[in-house]
């Protein structure tokens, strides 16, 4: 096939991406001035996002077999990529409360942000565990990025040996697809399947395969055992990438191939994702239920989410993309804003701040951080004047139009046990303060973080006030496939 | 959008009193209690100039707008006010006040959080008592909860997270519920007419299965028993308006538990009418058994607060039976219970704030003789008290007369061991009074007696009392026109109702 400038265009937020990684290294190497490099990475990330315009010229096209640009493709790589400079913003703010130097984070973050954009545009299994992979292997150093530290060490190695795994499992998943059908594109399986027998061995096995892959990922029950304790010894900053852009990329990517390889009409593949959704949202439920740990509970409940998030996905037709990304949207922000809070908190606070306990009466301290903490746990828990709440009611709205009552009442009752765990934290902040050492000063020079999650709070307000103006958007890109 | 001010007015000064705190407490008490009497102004006003301001309005409605808010499903901003809601919005913003007063000493500490906490709680009631958009409806239902469950959670006593976390999680989890159900009603009509809406006035004609009607109506009606609350769904109650500030306790008895029979009389019968009126044999025996079981749990209790909240699982029993009774009478009688309960209800909530207040305890064994020392408190407890027992000349007299009145004629039985209810309440109001005020003194209590501003509020409460009592012409008249477009049956053209 040729390549034309519209092609380019079409590329652009992945070249510029790639470009900003190049950059960003040269000057991490040659720049001995952090805000420099920090700020350099920043108009990366942020010209990316301008270049999302630029490509919705285009839209939809075909990049090679392995890329396919679309609205929803721009669509994620915005959501991700601006994820990504909130995580940038929360980590130069925690990283000063640490001494630690930055340039290689902000590397490491654009290498991330490119394999989620790969992500968001891929069309062929090549291009999706590549994509896969450069999210992967950025993690495993940013997850142990305070090498002093004792518990990032563990949370790294953990996720390395599990993530290992995962891949092998993905991988393997990806030959059996392509022993039986000869190809590795979405939209060629989508014409391969039907006429194969549906019952397939090869098939059935691959896609099993592949699916289990990316439910470790997604940190899926039963592949979930990783989570909270990585999510427990990460630095917070990067413990807020994990969950949103690292979990959301791979979500996207599942989306994408169930609409390109049409593999709603693959019941089994559906069955099976109705479990996983189902099992994630009762048993993360429940088990955040018994934590004392914020971290952890933060775990728990984004494995719930990712239940609800799968919910929306399974439901299938024309509202389920718009609901699951609706969703995505939501839960980003607002996972963007919680653990934002716990990274600011953390910075320079040996062990990080993280148990229940150093949060009572947060409110009577830090009012402001503690006004955003309330307001993302109010969206977590889909309480109304919040994105969450709009999210809620779109994964309740699109499963009763797919008629999955089974999922629609775990929805109900996963929700109603996450409301005790939510309130639990939330009731903490306000409680009378106790002796316990509060965090002091070192915290409080970090305005990027600040930033942040002021960003994400008005987000999670407005967008929860006045939801049209970004279901428009969602639905505008998410019906330009073609 | 005279109606949309009606919200957005204590939603700002709420944050108004919020910013205020630095200031001092005193600004806060006063901008909350101007934001709600400029509330009341407005109420005022919708009412003397009803139809001037809004002369296309449909018949039955006093002012209505809408305007869209999420287009792709059609969802609304969609607010109007009839007879009903005009009651319950004068309710509000009265005890929203009074509440406000009742604070004024015992609330200490971030007084402006506080403030704004219940200015955006009673905003939310505002809402829910206008909305005529489902999903706006449970938008402001939800709002509602938070900033109660804050007050109950910051500025409550001894039990308060345990409280605040029950009464969070009963009402949440029964109101998801709801929003399945409206979104199922809102999709089944939508698959009938292609076109996404969750406005009332077209889901009311939705044509409905009838097994799937009982389903989307017990998904209402189970949202519903609960605020109410109805007696297996009660266990909330007792926990939160006994852990509550006063204020909460007021806001909570005197409106909160009054969205709940608010949306059985506007949404649960009017939008499955045949549904509804299946199980209303089982809302009726459920209510019997809440008038009967909250009297005799009530006479048990030895804190005050406590025995007042049981007393408010009865009285919602008679609003419950009148409403499923569906006839004029006893839905007059339903709607004047929730305006007399709210009334005489959260008089004794704010006795037993000003007695908490002063003695640091609520518990009735270690009161007794107070009339010696506090005779002006004593006179306005008993007058809540014997209000709340229902005597004749009072207003919950006139509401428990018609109830029973309006559903002899349709279950005498239900009627006949609801009228029992009656005489328990004579016996546990009487109780209350004598444990804690009569007597000989159990020791030497050293308290002052109320101030003015104390018997300002009660003045108030007691004159509105007398005055629905003696003429509650105003208050049906108010609601018939509702009652009328609702298509409420007059009960007396009924065969064996003739009194």
């Amino acid at each position: 096939m040729t390549f034309t400038s519209a092609h380019l265009v079409a590329l652009l937020p992945i070249v510029v991406l790639g470009g900003a990684a190049i950059v960003v290294l040269l000057l991490a190497a040659f720049s001995p001035s952090r805000r420099v490099t920090t700020g350099a990475t920043a108009i990366a990330l942020a010209a990316t996002l301008a270049t999302l315009p630029i490509a919705a010229r285009v839209i939809p096209l075909d990049v090679s077999p392995l890329i396919r640009i679309d609205g929803a493709a721009l669509l994620y790589t915005g959501l991700l990529v601006a994820c990504t400079l909130g995580v940038l913003g929360l980590s130069t703010a925690y990283l000063k409360g640490l001494g630690e130097s930055v340039g290689e984070l902000c590397i490491l973050l654009v290498t991330a942000a490119l394999g989620a954009a790969v992500l968001s545009a891929s069309s062929h299994f090549a291009s999706l565990f590549l994509g896969i992979e450069l999210v992967s292997v950025s993690l495993f150093a940013l997850l142990a990025y305070a090498r002093d530290e004792k518990p990032n060490l563990e949370a790294s190695l953990k996720y390395v040996i599990l993530s290992g795994v995962s891949s092998a499992f993905l991988l393997f998943g990806i030959a059996l697809v392509y022993t039986e059908l000869g190809t590795l594109e979405f939209a060629r399986i989508a014409e391969l399947v039907p006429l194969e027998s549906a019952s397939s061995v090869y098939i059935a096995g691959g896609l099993g395969f592949v699916i289990a892959g990316i439910a470790f990922k997604m940190s899926l029950v039963p592949f979930h055992l990783w989570t909270p304790d990585v999510y427990q010894g990460a630095p917070a900053p990067i413990t807020a990438f994990l969950a949103t852009v690292s979990k959301g990329a791979v979500f996207v990517v599942l989306l994408r191939y169930f609409m390109l390889a049409d593999a709603y009409a693959y019941r089994p593949l559906i069955v099976a994702l109705s479990l996983l959704a189902g099992a994630s949202m009762l048993l993360g439920n429940v088990l955040a239920l018994l934590q004392n740990n914020v971290k952890r509970i933060l775990a728990y409940s984004s494995i719930a989410h990712i239940g609800y998030l799968l919910v929306a996905f399974i439901a299938g037709g024309a509202v389920a993309i718009e609901s699951a990304s609706y969703y995505l949207a939501a839960y980003l922000a607002s996972s963007i804003g919680a653990f934002g809070v716990v990274a600011i908190l953390s910075s320079g606070v040996e062990g990080e701040t993280q148990t229940l306990r150093e949060y009572r009466g947060l409110y009577w301290r830090r009012p402001w951080l503690a006004a955003v903490f309330s307001l993302m746990l109010l969206s977590l828990a889909g309480i109304p004047l919040t994105m969450g709440f709009v999210a809620k009611f779109y994964v309740v709205a699109a499963s009763i139009d797919a008629s999955l009552w089974v999922l629609l009442a775990l929805v109900i009752v996963g929700s109603g046990i996450g409301l005790f765990y939510y309130l639990r934290v939330l009731v903490t902040l306000y409680l009378e303060p106790d002796d316990v050492t509060p965090d002091g000063a070192r915290a409080a020079a970090a305005p990027s973080g600040h930033v942040v999650l002021a960003v994400a709070s008005v987000a999670v307000i407005w967008l929860g006030i006045f939801p049209a103006q970004l279901i428009d958007v969602v639905r505008a890109l998410a019906f330009t496939n073609g | 959008m005279i109606l949309a001010w009606l919200i957005v007015v204590p939603l700002v000064a709420g944050a108004l009193a919020w910013l205020g705190e630095r200031q001092s407490a005193r600004l806060c008490r006063w901008i909350a209690l101007l934001a709600l009497g400029a509330d009341l102004a407005l109420l005022a006003a919708i009412w003397l100039n009803a139809p001037a301001i809004d002369p296309t309005v449909r018949s039955g409605w006093l002012v209505e707008a809408a305007r869209p808010w999420i287009p792709r499903f059609g969802i609304d901003f969609h607010v109007a006010m009839d007879g009903l809601g005009l009651l319950m919005v004068a309710l509000t913003l009265f005890l929203g006040i009074v509440a406000v007063a009742c604070s004024w000493t015992e609330i200490r500490e971030r007084v402006g959080f506080f403030h704004a906490n219940l200015l955006w709680s009673i905003a939310g009631i505002v809402g829910v008592f206008v909305a005529l958009d489902l999903f706006l409806f449970f938008f402001l239902w939800e709002v509602m909860l938070v900033p109660m469950y804050f007050l109950i959670a910051i500025w409550g006593h001894e039990n308060r997270i345990y409280s605040a976390i029950k009464f969070f999680i009963f009402t949440q989890a029964s109101s998801l519920l709801m929003l399945a159900s409206i979104v199922g009603l809102a999709w089944i009509n939508a698959s009938a007419t292609g076109e996404w809406t969750f406005n009332y006035f077209a889901l009311l004609g939705t044509d409905l299965e009838p097994n799937i009607a009982m389903w989307l109506m017990l998904g209402f009606f189970i949202a519903f028993a609960v605020k109410l609350p109805a007696v297996p769904f009660h266990t909330w109650l007792p926990d939160a308006h006994t852990d509550a500030p006063t204020a909460g306790s007021i806001i909570l008895a005197g409106v909160l538990l009054k969205t709940g029979a608010y949306g059985l009389i506007r949404f649960v019968v009017p939008l499955f009418p045949d549904a509804a009126m299946r199980i209303a044999p089982v809302a009726m025996a459920l209510a019997v058994a809440g008038i009967l079981y909250g009297a005799v749990l009530a006479f048990a209790q030895v804190d005050f607060k406590r025995l007042v909240a049981y007393t408010s699982v009865s009285h919602l029993g008679f609003v419950l039976l009148g409403i499923f009774a569906w006839n004029e009478l006893a839905l007059q009688g339903a709607i004047m219970g929730m305006i007399a309960h709210g009334l005489s209800t959260g008089g004794l909530f704010a006795v037993a704030g000003a007695l908490q207040e002063r003695l640091h305890t609520r518990d009735m064994r270690r009161m007794g003789g107070l009339w010696l020392r506090l005779p002006r408190m004593g006179a306005v407890a008993l007058f809540f008290a014997i209000a709340s027992l229902g005597l004749p000349g009072l207003a919950n007299f006139v509401a428990e007369f018609l109830v029973l009145l309006g559903s002899f004629a349709v279950a005498p039985a239900a009627a006949v061991l609801a009228a029992v209810g009656l005489i328990f309440a004579a016996v546990y109001s009487l109780v209350l009074i004598q444990r804690s005020f009569h007597g000989p003194a159990k020791k030497e209590i050293r308290a002052t007696d109320f101030d003015r501003r104390e018997m300002a509020w009660s003045a108030a409460m007691i004159v509105a009392l007398v005055w629905l009592g003696l003429r509650p012409q105003p208050v049906f008249d108010a609601a018939r026109p509702t009652l009328e477009e609702l298509g409420v049956p007059a009960v007396l053209s009924d065969e064996g109702a003739e009194p």
